[in-house]
């Protein structure tokens, strides 16, 4: 009887594990799977074209050039390779400016002809309009629909999710503030952390200690909307008058209310791990003459370096996937920042303000799934190093 | 208030599907009952679907309608003003809610289907231009509107204010007040990509109320005394008007979208009593209440 039970919570520990493993294997393929869709996207929006007077020779034109000549920043076809005649730029809601209703008729039947017409009529003129519409008017040229390029995507530096007629996804702006106000979070978290976790693990008396570590863990309690209401009524401000910024959110703003949220981690990994250094090998310091001072940064904490690496791995991922706090207080400007005091916006906030309306399956929604691969490998190339330093570390200790 | 508007909006926008259909696909006796109850008693349950921005107008105005006619029932869900739109035509809502006109695509995609849509205008909604209460500029052009949230002018110099940077605050771009103010203002051309979005309403006021050199955009019925609105002039200078119900229901005020109910023509003794009673004096109230501009607001 005893030995079925046994086996059954063997099989159930092992199925368990199993089943997790697959799990986060099947989410990180999912993840993957979406992501790539995005490459088979067209840059021009689904079931539309841009259409062109049948005697202009241009023929391919990128996202970004699409975006300029909707957005008037490019005004005549020579800088596009074309006819030195203006651009005039058509989009299905002009319709009513020059068509009346009568015109177009009860049903819109004669929408198609009419819009391929006045296309047709007008050298310089590029229409964006429903595929099913140009196809009556055979008079017309259109431009070439490739597909989106991993180049525009990831080494684009313009990111317009939802422009009409071509989206833009450049995602090295978003990359770019991810690591940055990550990197900064840790800057400000690690010498804090550490050396609360030592004080707390070393010099303080019990007493203190256990008022101490509940605080800090309560920091870990708090909803991170909280932090980021925080960071931009308090925070923002500060810095605003602190370095006489035209404007207070920023990379700044972020990475300290990040490393606010890592501390608690940090310091309660760290310090545990220091806690559980054998006591055998402080004793045999002490015996040799050291002081606690030496002792601590020559023997406890070399010894439970693993630990505390792994506390500000943690850290870090925190800092990295964190959204909300991030998504109040950083300013979201897409810009790839060249400073810690600008504006800038990190991957999770985009994917957290974005995806709820990107249409399922559209170009906007894969996109921001491969934002989601991205912030998946950051995370594991962290944790690839930190388990490599550790093994190092391990190694030599023995 | 209008912070837990913004919460049930985001709430109900995430249930896209309202759940009744499941519900009654698996229980086929409670349909019968239910048409039973439908063919018996006098109104079958109104559906009504669309823009997230109408939705706690409509569920307010639903209550009190089902309040005053008990025998009636009435369910609204959000889901976006296109999402309601599409369940016009596949017959799945009896009312569309619409933030927006129905776009020149969407009325072909009806003429096709061959069902011919009413639309009904129940409230309108305005957008005010805010700055920095310190900041001594008082009114811009739309034009200057378009070069300053494109990032043509960064200067307050520029408009007629002291020097300094224009810091600009924006929506994000999933929210409807980010489309229609670039469709307004930008003329559907895109914002520049340095433009600082901010998650909610609440976060553009509380950024431009400590942010000297700053603009962005809210609701008329979001503005308060810690900001400055500006009056807006959309014929290049000739008339400046400041963002008010009064001056919205005029038309002086040239930031307006009207809000829209769409129903099909051919249905229209279903949709009828509930549309009516949103038009009538009581259901004006309400939208006025809820911070919207009535319809018939001079009278």
């Amino acid at each position: 009887m005893k030995k079925v039970l046994e086996r059954v919570v063997k099989w159930l520990l092992t199925a368990s594990g199993f089943v997790t493993s697959l799990v986060i294997l099947l989410i990180i393929a999912f993840l993957f799977a979406e992501g790539a869709g995005l490459f088979r996207e067209r840059v021009i929006e689904e079931g539309y074209v841009l259409a062109l007077h049948p005697d202009n020779p241009v023929r391919e034109m990128t996202a970004a050039e699409i975006k300029a000549v909707f957005d008037e920043d490019i005004t005549s076809w020579t800088a596009l390779g074309g006819p030195d005649v203006p651009i005039e730029t058509f989009r299905l809601e002009d319709a009513d400016k020059y068509f009346t209703e009568e015109q177009l008729g009860a049903q819109y039947e004669n929408a198609g002809a009419l819009i391929s017409e006045l296309i047709g009529s007008r050298p310089g003129m590029i229409g964006f309009i429903p595929e099913s519409m140009a196809v009556d008017g055979a008079e017309l040229n259109f431009i070439e629909d490739n597909s989106i390029s991993p180049a525009e995507v990831f080494a684009g530096t313009e990111w317009f999710p939802t422009a009409t007629p071509a989206p833009l996804f450049g995602m090295l702006p978003l990359l770019a503030g991810t690591l940055w106000v990550s990197f900064f979070a840790i800057l400000f978290a690690l010498p804090f952390g550490i050396s609360i976790a030592v004080y707390m693990a070393e010099v303080a008396s019990p007493r203190v200690r256990g008022f101490l570590k509940p605080v800090i863990e309560l920091l870990n309690g708090i909803p991170s909307v909280v932090y980021g209401f925080f960071g931009l009524i308090v925070i923002v401000p500060i810095l605003q008058q602190v370095f006489g910024l035209p404007v207070g959110e920023s990379g700044l703003a972020g990475s300290i209310v990040l490393a606010i949220m890592a501390l608690p981690t940090i310091v309660s990994v760290a310090e545990d791990a220091m806690r559980n250094c054998p006591t055998t090998l402080r004793e045999a310091s002490l015996a040799l003459g050291a002081t606690q001072w030496q002792t601590i940064y020559r023997v406890v904490i070399p010894s439970s370096m693993s630990g505390i690496a792994s506390g500000v791995v943690l850290g870090i991922g925190r800092a990295v996937g964190e959204t909300m706090a991030v998504l109040m207080v950083t300013g979201n400007a897409a810009v790839i920042p060249t400073s810690i005091l600008e504006p800038l916006r990190t991957i999770p906030a985009t994917i957290a303000a974005e995806l709820g309306e990107a249409p399922a399956g559209g170009a906007h929604y894969q996109s921001l799934f491969l934002l989601g691969v991205i912030l998946f490998f950051i995370t594991f190339i962290i944790n690839l190093t930190v388990e490599y330093i550790s093994a190092r570390n391990r190694a030599k200790n023995r | 208030m209008q912070a837990l508007r913004e919460r049930a909006t985001f709430a109900v926008a995430k249930a896209k599907r309202p759940p009744q259909d499941d519900h009654m696909n698996r229980k086929k006796p409670l349909i019968t009952i239910f048409i039973a109850l439908c063919i018996y008693g006098q109104g079958c349950a109104q559906r009504i679907k669309g823009s997230d921005t109408l939705l706690p107008l409509t569920q307010e105005l639903a209550e009190k309608y089902v309040g005053k006619n008990p025998s009636e029932e009435v369910i609204v869900t959000g889901g976006g003003t296109g999402v309601g739109i599409a369940s016009l035509m596949e017959n799945t809502t009896d009312i569309a809610m619409a933030s927006r006109r129905m776009k020149f695509g969407e009325k072909m995609k009806f003429a096709e289907a061959g069902v011919e849509s009413k639309e009904v205008i129940v409230a309108y909604d305005a957008l005010a231009v805010v700055v920095n209460p310190e900041n001594p500029v008082d009114s811009l052009t739309r034009e200057q509107l378009e070069g300053i949230f494109r990032g043509k002018i960064t200067n307050w110099k520029e408009v007629g204010g002291t020097d300094g940077k224009i810091i600009v605050y924006s929506r994000e771009t999933s929210s409807g007040t980010y489309e229609f103010f670039k469709e307004s203002v930008l003329e559907n051309k895109n914002y520049m990509a340095s433009i600082l979005s901010m998650p909610a309403t609440g976060a553009i006021i509380q950024s431009v109320r400590q942010t000297k050199g700053a603009i962005g955009y809210i609701g008329l019925a979001y503005l308060n005394p810690y900001v400055k609105a500006l009056a807006v002039s959309y014929d290049g200078g000739e008339h400046y008007a400041m963002p008010s119900v009064e001056n919205a229901a005029d038309g002086s005020y040239p930031i307006v979208r009207p809000l829209y109910y769409y129903y099909d023509a051919g249905k229209e003794e279903a949709a009828a009593p509930f549309v009516t009673y949103a038009l009538s004096a009581e259901g004006q109230e309400t939208v006025l209440g809820q911070g919207f501009i009535p319809v018939d607001f001079e009278k």
